[in-house]
């Protein structure tokens, strides 16, 4: 393209991102079409991605396409393998998108669509993609090595046990949450129950199938899987209009949870092959297949969205969650805007099938972008819902009050009509008994989901399909990532004790892998009964906890990134990586000092505690308090650990205290011919 | 993009650029989909491994397969 027609084009792509983004910013009082979060949120990626990843790669990290990658240098066919950089794309932005960006954004609708939306789009693009792509690119540059690895290497021990600690933080506490998310979609709901239910031997089926019947034909495997669901979804409402049926699958939240307690310890316990394999492909399959629906499903019917752009919780009084906008709804949306998680995956199997590190730029930068875009549509699915549904269905019973009249009263009067014959309109719609405290964000998800999906296909008359479908879709990826994260955590936990007594050490030893598979669950069985038995909801005070530790570990990130840059001799770039560092800090510092000390007792852990304490409350949920604020003290003062001896690197070097060198694997020229990127 | 490298593992080589002449990008298109969904649904990695030990398809093949997977896919975090 001709170079002035090619500047003229990325003139209009900035000047129709900056109309769709004072559009929404600036827009009072009358609804606007959701494709003004679309056009924003494409321009914003667009630039974002053309310019500043291009200054990034150029300028600070000057990527090296004469470099040999270790998946050419140590390539053995198994681990390091070079491969074709849109295959590396897709099985990245598979093993990042999760559950996260789709509840996050939810949530942190009841500020209204505005603070929610700027986040999810300035934190990409400063933030999380940045973060993606430098800690792809340095542990390309380090033979693929892990983050917990480079931190060690690079800031010192205590970096590398701050981030061993935070991984095993955010494991246990996002599992808990997760569940929890999972509980509350299920409750009470014999269709969503019995649906998720039959993934379970629909998973197994397909670990027999793959393993004894069609050895290797996974991508066969997944689609009879997914018809198979498809078949348990539509069993599913014949389950719950049979009534001698349904009193099996109408389960509380407490049976819930201690269903998926045993769940999670079985799926830790069984072969690999057997039930955590086959569900992952299933979820990957449902996942990548509704993600393009869902998008299609908004461009087709661009719906307008209902939620104001600012609401007046923004002052921190908001049902769904305590807190103010600042710093809430920057840690209730983590996943779409900055993931400490993904560091993980960009230092684990990603970085060992790059074939050029030009490519990190596509793959690092790039995959985050479309994470970020589920988010989008993620807010989008919440906003197009009457706010008043929304907050009756996203507000837990202890703060609107236990029946549909109290509830619809409470929420009317903050400003957002809403009656309970519109609600139980809905719920049997929906195919529910009540839509009512369905806290966690995945239902108000769902109903906005089948909202889309039924005025675009199928119409009125299969929105209980729609429903039941995004509830499985959403259950189906959080089970994935409870058993996936279990196995994780137990190996870690088992590498620990193996320094303390080898056969602990030993993964194929049952008595070892039963009792970490029991510590593991046990840690995030915990939080997720806590969380069932808070009056106030547990997810009001359990996701926040969830954003403050998994941003921590994004703090190591940058902290390990800033260190890097600063080595490399690229000081006078690190604010590439320091600014979010900055920002990441000031938010989890105030956010954490919120949940420990705030005197509102809907915030804060030990005033909450205190005023438990003075009514003779229960004893068991002041003491849960009270173990929240220990674990919130305990993560700060990781963060403050890490942030010390990152600080103390950085000044010796550049007081040249400290040789600036940087710890990466010798240069070998590649055998690859060289791609030209622009 | 010029001269992409080709590797021998299946899967894996550059299935082409999209974006190509009419019908054969758009073919290029579909094989590098295919390729992808391949290597996130681990079958390019089963096939790979076949090279590797020179087997052919078989329960016993695919079973050593799933065994050398096993600690990886176990160890390989899922994103929230």
């Amino acid at each position: 393209m001709p170079k002035p027609l090619r500047i003229l084009m990325w003139l209009l792509i900035a000047v129709a991102g900056a109309l769709a983004v004072a559009t929404i910013a600036i827009h009072r009082g009358e609804p606007i079409n959701a494709m003004w979060l679309v056009v924003a949120a494409a321009c914003t990626y667009l630039i974002g991605y053309r310019f500043y990843s291009k200054f990034i790669s150029a300028k600070v990290l000057a990527l090296n396409a004469h470099r040999a990658t270790p998946a050419e240098r140590l390539e053995n066919g198994r681990d390091f393998v070079p491969t074709n950089k849109w295959v590396v794309f897709g099985h990245h932005f598979a093993a990042i998108a999760g559950p996260g960006p789709l509840v996050g954004p939810v949530l942190a609708a009841q500020f209204g669509y505005l603070p929610g939306t700027l986040w999810i789009l300035a934190g990409a693009v400063f933030g999380g993609c940045v973060q993606d792509f430098v800690i792809l690119l340095f542990s390309v540059r380090r033979d693929g090595k892990s983050l917990t690895e480079i931190a060690r290497e690079q800031i010192g021990r205590v970096g590398g046990l701050v981030a061993y600690l935070a991984v095993i933080s955010i494991i246990v506490i996002l599992l808990g949450v997760c569940a929890l998310v999972v509980v509350n979609a299920l409750k009470d709901s014999p269709w969503g129950t019995f649906t998720i239910a039959m993934t379970i031997p629909i998973a197994l089926l397909m670990g027999v199938y793959l393993r004894r019947l069609r050895p290797g034909k996974v991508l066969e495997t997944s689609v009879l899987g997914f018809v198979l669901v498809m078949l348990a979804i539509w069993g599913g409402q014949w389950a719950s209009q049979t009534p001698s049926v349904a009193q099996w699958f109408t389960l509380n939240a407490a049976t819930l949870a201690l269903v998926i307690i045993v769940y999670g310890f079985a799926a830790s316990a069984l072969p690999v092959w057997l039930l955590l394999a086959p569900r992952d492909y299933l979820s990957t399959f449902v996942k990548l297949g509704t993600i393009g629906l869902l998008a299609v499903g908004i461009i087709a019917l661009h719906p307008t969205l209902r939620m104001p752009a600012l609401t007046r919780f923004i002052d921190g009084s908001g049902p769904v969650f305590a807190g103010n906008v600042f710093p809430f709804a920057f840690i209730t949306i983590a996943c779409g805007a900055i993931s400490g998680f993904h560091s993980l995956i960009a230092s684990g199997t990603t970085p060992k099938l790059i074939r050029s590190e030009t490519e990190t730029r596509m793959v690092g930068y790039g995959a985050m972008l479309a994470e970020s875009m589920v988010a989008i549509m993620a807010t989008i699915a919440a906003c197009v819902l009457q706010p008043g549904i929304y907050f009756a269905i996203n507000s837990p019973a202890g703060m609107v009050g236990q029946t549909a009249e109290a509830a619809t009263a409470w929420i009317t009067g903050q400003g957002f009509p809403v009656v309970a014959a519109d609600m139980h309109a809905l719920a049997q719609a929906v195919g529910e008994q009540t839509l009512f405290n369905r806290t966690g964000g995945a239902p108000a998800f769902a109903v906005g989901m089948a909202h889309i999906f039924s005025n675009s296909l199928g119409g009125q008359a299969v929105m209980a399909i729609w429903y039941h479908f995004a509830i499985m879709f959403e259950a189906l990826f959080i089970l994935t990532v409870l058993d996936a994260g279990t196995r994780v955590g137990r190996f870690m936990v088992q590498d620990a004790l193996g320094h303390v007594w080898k056969p602990l050490g030993r993964t194929s030893w049952y008595p070892s892998i039963l009792a970490t598979s029991a510590l593991i669950v046990g840690a995030w069985g915990y939080f997720l009964w806590q969380g069932v038995k808070d009056p106030l909801g547990g997810i009001n005070s359990l996701w926040p906890l969830f954003g403050i530790s998994n941003q921590l570990l994004a703090i190591v990130a940058f902290c390990v990134a800033t260190t890097i840059i600063i080595k490399m001799g690229k000081a006078r770039y690190a604010a590439v990586t320091l600014a979010p560092l900055i920002w990441l800090v000031a938010v989890t510092f105030t956010a954490s000092w919120h949940k420990v000390f705030d005197p509102n007792t809907r915030i804060g852990f030990l005033s909450h505690a205190r005023q438990l304490a003075a009514s003779h409350g229960n004893a068991r949920l002041i003491f849960n308090d009270r173990l929240d604020a220990v674990v919130t003290g305990i993560l700060i003062l990781m963060i403050a650990l890490i942030l010390i001896e990152s600080a103390i690197g950085w000044i010796q070097v550049l007081s040249g205290r400290k040789e600036a060198g940087v710890k990466e694997s010798p240069f070998v020229a590649t055998q690859f011919a060289v791609e030209q990127t622009r | 993009m010029k001269d992409g490298a080709r590797t021998t593992h299946p899967g894996t080589a550059d299935p082409g650029c999209p974006g190509g002449e009419g019908s054969s990008g758009f073919r290029q298109a579909l094989r590098l989909l295919l390729a992808t969904v391949r290597e996130i649904f681990d079958e390019s990695a089963y096939q790979r491994f076949l090279i590797r030990h020179q087997l052919g398809s078989s329960r016993v093949a695919y079973a050593a397969f799933l065994r050398e997977q096993e600690t990886r896919k176990a160890r390989q975090p899922k994103c929230c």
